[in-house]
């Protein structure tokens, strides 16, 4: 059988590369996909987890995992929208107000 | 043969990743998206979780992606348009995932000690079904609700607004 | 029957209770009912220490009544307790407070009558009562010094009373100073009687003094002592009792003639275990008394100021007992600080009836003939100033020989020194009388035809001081003259060790005869020559302007002793304040403090600039934040 630590380095690479496009890109949208990809690395350490354990909580996790994912993505991109509306674009430098 | 089959598919999963990062259309980046997300569905497969699998493309690839897809397009984002970060900044953010990532895998060190239990059927509908419903039925109800509420503040947030409702202006 | 132990503890706590009493009620009472309250609750406590007192006397040799209240401090290895001792000495002392105090409370209802600060008045005087009584009355040291600093206390705050001069308050703070400067021996005393003897408690130190190192007790015995000569007015601390008349003159008559400077009388005649076994000490008590009776006594015949008069007398008769004490006869010491009491009290007394009755002035220059207007001031005054200067019946009589006769006894010296001071003060005391009441009225026609003599309250204490000072000699009558000297008896309990440890060499009665007659002789001759001088004569004295001599100028100058210190001690430690105040204060602790603040405001100028509101730079240290925990976590 596949040795889990395999399934680990995947998830470490796909985690990181997923850190590397939210630092990377100033588009909204782009980091908003770049912090699926994070969620899914995530996943994908669990199910290996729950696989290996024999252990169905992991799985019953991962669910409910993409559960919530896919309520942020509805609400974020909503958020995304308004900030579109008001300023024209979506460059995450122009949301600077959140400071003193 | 599995083995060859995981490299593959990591190997197509690292791949479109990073594709997703470095391209520069927004469309583009979307369907990598989508490609890397099979990818996994493929691993979850070789995992025996078939359910999560299913449901994952269903989800993510059908659902989540197709709603980035109709934003993208419901923001006219086709042109890769904004400015770049300096380059600075990018080797910086370079440097902090190649850290992260070393620190991940230093991290994880030591677990290949696991030894893999007999081949499960966990994975199946049926036994997932009946651990779903049964010592997390209070998380699924309320996951329920959880999903309720970020539909009306979707609806709520996208709503066309009227021209003499308060408008934030920003600078 | 009731529990002396209750009794013993009412004494200084009546007068506590008149003083909150009187102090939380300045502004609502009016001046009777605080004048009922504060002279009532003196009253209440010599009745008391009357009570005490006849205790005393009727019970066997030798007893001693001791009361704790309540264990105050217990620290480590350090432990004193509230704790009251009423033993001979300690009773005749509370007798002395509660009685010339109870006189002078209603002295001061006249005197102060219609002053604005009539309450607040009552209330200090009250306090000043509580704290000696707990000075004598504490069977340890910590409890004196809770009393010796408490009527040092009450002192400022008396002299200082009429606080709108700025003169007044000035001699508030030369007194106050003067004493802690003195206190500063002392504490280090008591610290050291502690790290010798293991207890602060009289009992337990006594009985431990004969034992103990010589070289310590002699330190001991040194600092207690610069401690009584702060509080004592002794040189050189001295020169604060002058300008403390600046206070009203009941002040002047209890604080500075009969209770708070005698505090160091009686704690050298307490503690006379300890400086019999070091005659260094006793020579040095010796004196110094001896050197500032004469000092005063000389500056005394040259002042024109009537209070000022008495107060040199003051510490002159203070250099006398403290000579007494010097030479070991502590019952002696005791003896003329009573019988100083008596008179010191009723010439202050009177010196207060006749500013009273001359609208506040003070300058005998500009007094004279009053003899006929105020006749009953004139005739206590007269018996205060016969008892001073020694002349038999009277109470000075009887101590002051007593002393001359110990002093004889030690080196003829001495004897002629003492002699000499004595002799000086009955010269400058009817100098005082003379120029106050007799002759020609010099004091303006106005003050003259409203004079009249003072009101009850006034007379009254001050011919009850006067048959005191009549009689209160006959307590030490010596058996050369067929008496049984009852006070020495009555005291010997408390003096019995040291007795043993001084050689005395007893005179016989031809000596003391001869002694006696030659100094009565002595002061009536210098009697006949202040009459001569001051009566016959009509000198007065020369006015603020006129050329003197030099002596006479270095004598009423008070030997410029105020000026030296003002150069040699005043002065450089303004400077050295100063200097300290710009180096240390502002350059160094300013800055540091200030820096402190400035660092923390730079700080968070710097810190502020995190908060750049760029999204993608908070992500950036959101990744670093974790790449941080990450790390010391596996590292960890």
């Amino acid at each position: 059988m596949i040795p889990i630590d395999y399934y680990l380095w995947l998830a470490a690479a796909l985690f990181t590369i997923g850190v590397l496009g939210v630092l990377f890109r100033r588009n909204a949208i782009i980091i908003f996909m770049c912090i699926e990809l994070m969620l899914n690395a995530v996943n994908l350490v669990m199910v290996a987890f729950s696989t290996y354990l024999n252990d169905a909580a992991g799985q019953v996790f991962v669910f409910f995992i993409m559960a919530v994912a896919a309520a942020e993505v509805a609400v974020g991109l909503a958020i995304l929208i308004v900030m579109y509306r008001n300023t024209q674009t979506t460059d995450i430098n122009v949301l600077n107000r959140l400071k003193w | 043969m599995t083995l060859n089959l995981f490299y593959f598919l990591s190997f197509v999963a690292v791949l479109s990743a990073l594709l997703v990062v470095l391209s520069r259309s927004p469309v583009h980046s979307v369907l990598y998206l989508i490609v890397t997300f099979f990818s996994i569905a493929g691993h979850y497969v070789l995992l025996n979780a078939q359910f999560l699998a299913v449901v994952h493309v269903i989800v993510y690839a059908g659902a989540i992606m197709v709603l980035f897809l109709y934003v993208i397009m419901l923001l006219n984002l086709n042109k890769e348009s904004e400015p770049h970060k300096s380059n600075l900044l990018k080797i910086a953010a370079a440097i902090c995932a190649g850290l992260l990532m070393v620190v991940l895998v230093g991290s994880l060190k030591g677990t290949d000690m696991l030894v893999q239990q007999a081949p499960s059927d966990i994975g199946y509908v049926k036994n997932l079904g009946q651990v779903l419903f049964t010592d997390f039925l209070l998380p699924f109800e309320i996951a329920s609700i959880l999903l309720l509420a970020a539909m009306v503040g979707a609806v709520m947030l996208g709503k066309a607004e009227k021209p003499d409702d308060n408008k934030i202006h920003m600078k | 029957m009731v529990d002396i132990k209750l009794l013993i503890a009412l004494v200084p706590i009546i007068p506590l209770i008149g003083f909150l009493l009187v102090s939380l009620n300045v502004k609502r009472f009016v001046p009777g009912v605080t004048s009922v309250i504060a002279c009532g609750s003196v009253f209440a406590s010599f009745v008391i220490a009357l009570a005490l007192f006849i205790i005393l006397l009727t019970s066997p040799e030798g007893t001693q009544l001791e009361v704790t209240l309540f264990n105050w401090i217990s620290a480590g290895g350090f432990s004193a307790s509230f704790s009251f001792l009423v033993d001979p000495l300690s009773s005749l002392m509370l007798l002395i407070i509660t009685g010339v105090g109870f006189l002078i409370h209603v002295y001061s209802i006249g005197y102060m009558h219609g002053d604005e600060g009539y309450n607040r008045f009552f209330s200090y005087l009250n306090l000043f009562v509580f704290f000696m009584l707990l000075l004598v009355m504490g069977s340890n040291y910590l409890l004196m010094f809770v009393g010796w600093e408490g009527v040092g206390l009450c002192s400022y705050l008396l002299i200082g009373f009429w606080f709108k001069n700025q003169d007044y308050n000035d001699a508030a703070n030369k007194a106050f100073i003067m004493n802690r400067i003195g206190d500063l021996g002392l504490i280090i005393g008591v610290v050291l009687i502690f790290v010798n003897f293991g207890s602060l408690q009289y009992v337990d130190v006594f009985a431990k003094a004969t034992s103990a190192d010589s070289s310590v007790i002699t330190l001991i015995t040194v600092l207690l002592f610069i401690g009584a000569m702060g509080k004592s007015a002794q040189i050189p601390l001295y020169t604060w009792l002058p300008d403390a008349m600046a206070g009203p003159t009941p002040v002047s008559a209890l604080i500075h003639a009969a209770t708070m400077v005698t505090a160091g009388i009686y704690m050298v005649a307490r503690n006379n275990v300890l400086y019999s076994l070091s005659p260094v000490a006793l020579d040095l008590v010796l004196y110094t008394g001896l050197i500032t009776a004469l000092f005063a006594a000389t500056i005394a015949i040259a002042q024109n100021d009537i209070k000022k008069v008495l107060a040199y007398s003051t510490v002159s008769q203070l250099g006398l007992m403290f000579v007494a004490l010097g030479l070991g006869a502590y019952a002696t010491g005791i003896f003329h600080m009573a019988t100083h009491a008596f008179f010191k009290a009723l010439l202050f007394l009177g010196a207060g009836s006749v500013i009273h009755a001359l609208h506040h002035e003070q300058d005998i220059r500009k007094m004279g003939g009053l003899r006929k207007h105020l006749p009953i001031t004139f005739l206590t005054f007269l018996i205060g100033v016969l008892a001073i200067s020694g002349i038999p019946p009277f109470a000075g009589f009887f101590s002051k020989d007593e002393i001359l006769a110990s002093a004889f006894e030690h080196s003829y010296l001495v004897w002629g020194l003492a002699a000499f001071a004595s002799l000086l003060t009955s010269f400058y005391m009817f100098r005082l009388l003379f120029l106050t009441f007799y002759g020609a009225p010099r004091a303006g026609e106005y003050a003259m035809s409203h004079i009249h003599e003072s009101p009850y309250s006034i007379t009254i204490p001050l011919i009850a001081l006067a048959i005191l000072s009549f009689a209160g000699g006959f307590m030490g009558v010596p058996e050369a003259l067929g008496g049984s000297h009852w006070l020495s008896e009555f005291l010997s309990p408390v003096f019995a060790e040291s007795a043993s440890l001084i050689e005395h060499h007893h005179l016989d009665h031809a000596t003391e005869y001869a002694l006696m007659g030659t100094i009565v002789v002595l002061t009536f001759v210098m009697i006949g020559v202040a009459y001569a001088i001051y009566v016959s004569k009509q000198t007065i004295p020369a006015p603020e302007d006129a050329h003197l001599g030099v002596v006479h100028k270095t004598i009423y100058k008070k030997y410029f002793i105020d000026e030296i210190y003002q150069t040699i001690i005043v002065k450089p430690l303004y400077w050295l304040s100063h200097a300290f105040d710009i180096f240390i204060e502002k350059l160094g602790i300013d800055r540091i403090v200030n820096g402190l603040g400035g660092s923390v405001e730079e700080g968070s100028k710097t810190f502020r600039l995190l908060q750049s509101g760029s999204i993608g730079f908070y992500i950036f240290a959101m990744v670093i934040g974790i790449i941080v925990l990450l790390t010391l976590t596996v590292l960890i």
